[in-house]
């Protein structure tokens, strides 16, 4: 395996880690106008995530850095092009962040509303947006032969790609929802068991509908084995069975089953797209590849030897820090944020 | 306004707003970590109340610094592809090394800090803190490896008309960074320790209930104060004499020196009327020999002028303006090195009213310290002006201009309409925060826990 392969690998993997992590931030995030009752609650919900939420949104800084790093191309046209789409993105990620910080400091339940209303949005947003945008890639979009995107922000808003942002919506809800049934207790992890299997059939029906629109529109039913039809099933398969164990009663089974569908539908999608990193719907030979966006092999092997030398620590140190708040949270917790 | 402009307004606000955040982002972390480590060895509950104190104030400063750091992490694709191409294969080595050695280190700990205090030994809280203070400044360090490039390219090669990283060791060890890093190292600790001399010196006036933390803090703020200020004017001194090597254009401008000098003379006061390259000089009160002095520790030795200078370029790269704007990089500099010196002075009269014990019944100079929190910021701010526009028609020094860095898939609508968002959003968080930033700060140590977590309260 060369080291494009690699990189491309490693952001697939950065991508899917993001959205594994942020994904249940998100679902807290729009959970809270549903499950917050009243302030004290709220209060609780935020806090599942206030100790985790800034370390698990460095994923997808980092996905953005390493595609810089790596494949500076790739980098250079998606961001200038998808240009409004990741603009509302970043403003939802700056109010969404400051808000946890800032939510609580003050008594007043008029400020603390509005941070709460910049919560829900902040993470609806990216929610959504963000598995648009990936998809895209996929579907592809008008790029010229200089590498430059010729489309504008209704380009992107086609409806497969809307499937699949409705799907990011109401998985992460999902993920959420099981994330906080599993982090609180009493009352509220009751509450949040409900709404998990409320939302699954939804989560589920939609998923698999964007995953189907996403093999036929897309130029995988030519370029796949059949092999690799596998994939997506699987990634449906594993939402079923997060369902069933939700009614069985195993909520971490149900978690981690949710984990493997994120993983499974971002490695189908990285799958349809290698060895193409962004496909032209112009001319096929104008796609973006791991080897016309790359950076050069000296950069790669540099990347390769930083990233070995630091990721296994990321990942001991962010484990732990989960390991420290494994308690569950109840009303009766003190609270930071 | 064409595209470069809006994308430069755009560039200018959203790095100018993420700076006015940083430096205490970098400073004051290590100066909490100092006095929670004291608490943990002496035991003694102020250190206590002075950590969540500082802390609390550090949080709400933090949360900007970060948010708006995410900005500029995508900006570089959105609004500048064109040197994304150019310079990824550079520019992007240090940048993801920063997000994977420092933001996550620093987000990781900083949630384990503000959540861990009564689930962590206290040994291993302190550590914490020092983790974020490593975290905040490795992160410092790696974008100015990148910054420091764009300043000195060192270790590349143009292959097909792409900058390609041929040599790692260079990237890291450009002589640009080895004045660079510690320049804002030390000015991150002079804002820190000015921000807690200031709020000290405010609860010291009130004769706020609890006087021996913010005497204790006062104390640790005056001996930063005079190390940080010391430090960041002999740094900064370097830095300039390297910049006369590097760049002798921005010190040429920032010197207001049309031109060139053998021994050159150092600018009282000067006001120049500049027409793109064309400069000539309005005003110009300078004293003899003292320019060559500054730069080359001896009273001779010739530093060109723009107007040589601009010639030798259009010699060796062709027709166009390689003049920066004079004005402004002349101001910034003076404003930084004026604001920098003042600093220095109320640091001296600090220092030595702490040694004799009497800080407390020099209400005026208290008073004095107060309005002083900002101008760090000041001096923080002109610097950042005057080291990128003073680097202008250039984005990376020699090799790239500006102009031809924007991304042409973005119109000016589009520029516009994110940049009227990004600067409300801006504009509605930054009194969101100095509005928090300033009743936390006057409140003083004791903690006001809400009703119905009272009970609770540790």
């Amino acid at each position: 395996m060369d080291l494009n392969t690699l990189w491309f690998i490693l952001i697939g993997v950065l991508f899917a880690g993001f959205f594994f992590l942020e994904g249940f931030d998100y679902g807290v995030g729009m959970l809270l106008p549903f499950l917050g009752k009243d302030d004290r609650t709220r209060r609780v919900l935020i806090n599942t995530v206030g100790p985790h939420w800034d370390g698990n949104e460095v994923w997808l800084i980092t996905a953005g850095g390493a595609l810089f790093a790596a494949f500076p191309h790739w980098y250079a046209t998606m961001f200038s092009g998808f240009y409004i789409a990741f603009v509302l993105v970043l403003l939802a990620l700056i109010v969404r962040g400051v808000a946890f910080e800032f939510r609580s400091k003050l008594e007043s339940p008029r400020w603390r509303g509005v941070w709460d209303w910049m919560l829900f949005a902040g993470s609806l947003l990216p929610s959504l947006l963000l598995p648009v945008a990936l998809f895209n890639l996929l579907r592809g979009v008008p790029i010229d032969a200089k590498m430059t995107y010729q489309g504008s922000l209704i380009t992107l808003l086609n409806l497969p790609a809307l499937l699949w942002g409705l799907a990011g919506v109401l998985g992460f809800l999902f993920h959420g929802a099981i994330f906080l049934s599993l982090k609180t207790g009493g009352e509220i992890a009751a509450q949040a068991r409900t709404t998990a299997r409320r939302l699954w059939t939804p989560a589920f029906v939609v998923l698999l509908v964007a995953l189907a629109a996403g093999v036929l529109t897309t130029d995988v039913t030519t370029r796949w084995p059949a092999a690799l039809f596998l994939l997506p099933l699987l990634a449906v398969v594993a939402l079923g069975i997060s369902g069933l164990s939700l009614q069985k009663g195993h909520p971490s089974i149900a978690f981690v089953t949710v984990g493997i569908t994120i993983l499974l539908v971002v490695s189908s999608l990285f799958l349809g797209l290698y060895p193409r990193v962004m496909v032209s719907s112009l001319n096929p030979d104008w796609s973006l590849t791991i080897y016309t966006a790359s950076s050069s092999t000296y950069t790669l092997r540099i990347m390769s030897y930083i990233a070995l030398a630091l990721v296994p620590v990321v990942l001991l140190y962010q484990a732990w820090s989960y390991w420290v708040f494994r308690q569950r949270l109840v009303r009766e917790s003190s609270l930071e944020y | 306004m064409d595209t470069v402009t809006l994308a430069r307004l755009q560039f200018g606000i959203t790095t100018v707003y993420h700076f006015f955040f940083v430096p205490l982002t970098l400073g004051l972390p290590i100066l909490v970590a100092i006095i929670e480590t004291i608490y943990v060895r002496t035991g003694k509950e102020v250190y206590k109340r002075m950590t969540k104190f500082w802390g609390k104030l550090l949080l709400i400063n933090f949360a900007l610094g970060v948010v708006t750091g995410i900005v500029l992490e995508f900006q570089f694709g959105m609004n500048w592809s064109e040197y994304a191409r150019f310079m990824g294969d550079i520019f992007g080595v240090p940048l993801a090394t920063e997000a994977l050695s420092s933001f996550f280190l620093e987000s990781t700990f900083l949630g384990v800090w503000i959540f861990g205090w009564n689930k962590l030994p206290k040994a291993l809280h302190a550590a914490t803190m020092w983790l974020v203070a490593l975290g905040s400044n490795l992160s410092g360090l790696w974008i100015l490896i990148a910054n420091s490039f764009m300043q000195q390219p060192v270790g590349y090669a143009i292959v097909d008309g792409r900058a390609q990283l041929t040599d790692f060791g260079a990237l890291i060890t450009n002589p640009n960074i080895i004045t660079q890093y510690p320049h804002v190292l030390t000015s991150g600790v002079v804002t820190a320790s000015f921000f807690i001399m200031g709020i000290s010196a405010y609860h010291l006036l009130k004769r706020n209930d609890d006087r021996e933390a913010f005497q204790r803090s006062f104390r640790i703020g005056a001996i930063a104060a005079i190390i940080g200020s010391v430090l960041v004017i002999l740094v900064g001194h370097a830095q300039t004499q390297h910049i006369a090597q590097s760049q002798p254009m921005k010190l040429a401008a920032l010197e207001a020196l049309v031109r060139s000098e053998d021994p050159a003379s150092f600018s009282l006061f000067s006001v120049v009327h500049q027409d793109e390259s064309r400069v000539s000089e309005l005003v110009a009160i300078r004293i003899p020999a003292v320019l060559s002095f500054l730069t080359y520790n001896r009273f001779s030795g010739e530093v060109k002028g723009i107007e040589d200078l601009q010639a030798d370029y259009v010699a060796r790269l062709g027709p166009d303006n390689y003049v920066p704007p004079v004005m402004l990089s002349y101001f910034t500099f003076r404003i930084m090195v004026g604001a920098g010196f003042l600093l220095a002075l109320l640091a001296f009269i600090a220092v030595v009213l702490v040694w004799r014990g009497i800080f407390e019944r020099a209400p005026l100079f208290l008073r004095v310290l107060i309005p002083a929190i900002g101008l760090p910021y000041i001096a923080n701010t002109a610097g950042w002006l005057l080291t990128e526009m003073g680097r202008q028609p250039w984005i990376v020094y020699g090799l790239q201009k500006t102009k031809d860095a924007i991304s042409p898939a973005v119109t000016p609508g589009m520029l516009v309409f994110s940049l009227l968002l990004f600067t409300l959003v801006y504009g509605g968080l930054m009194i969101a925060d100095i509005y928090l930033l300033m009743r936390f700060a006057r409140q003083g140590t004791t903690e006001h826990e809400q009703p119905e977590s009272a009970a609770l309260a540790y």
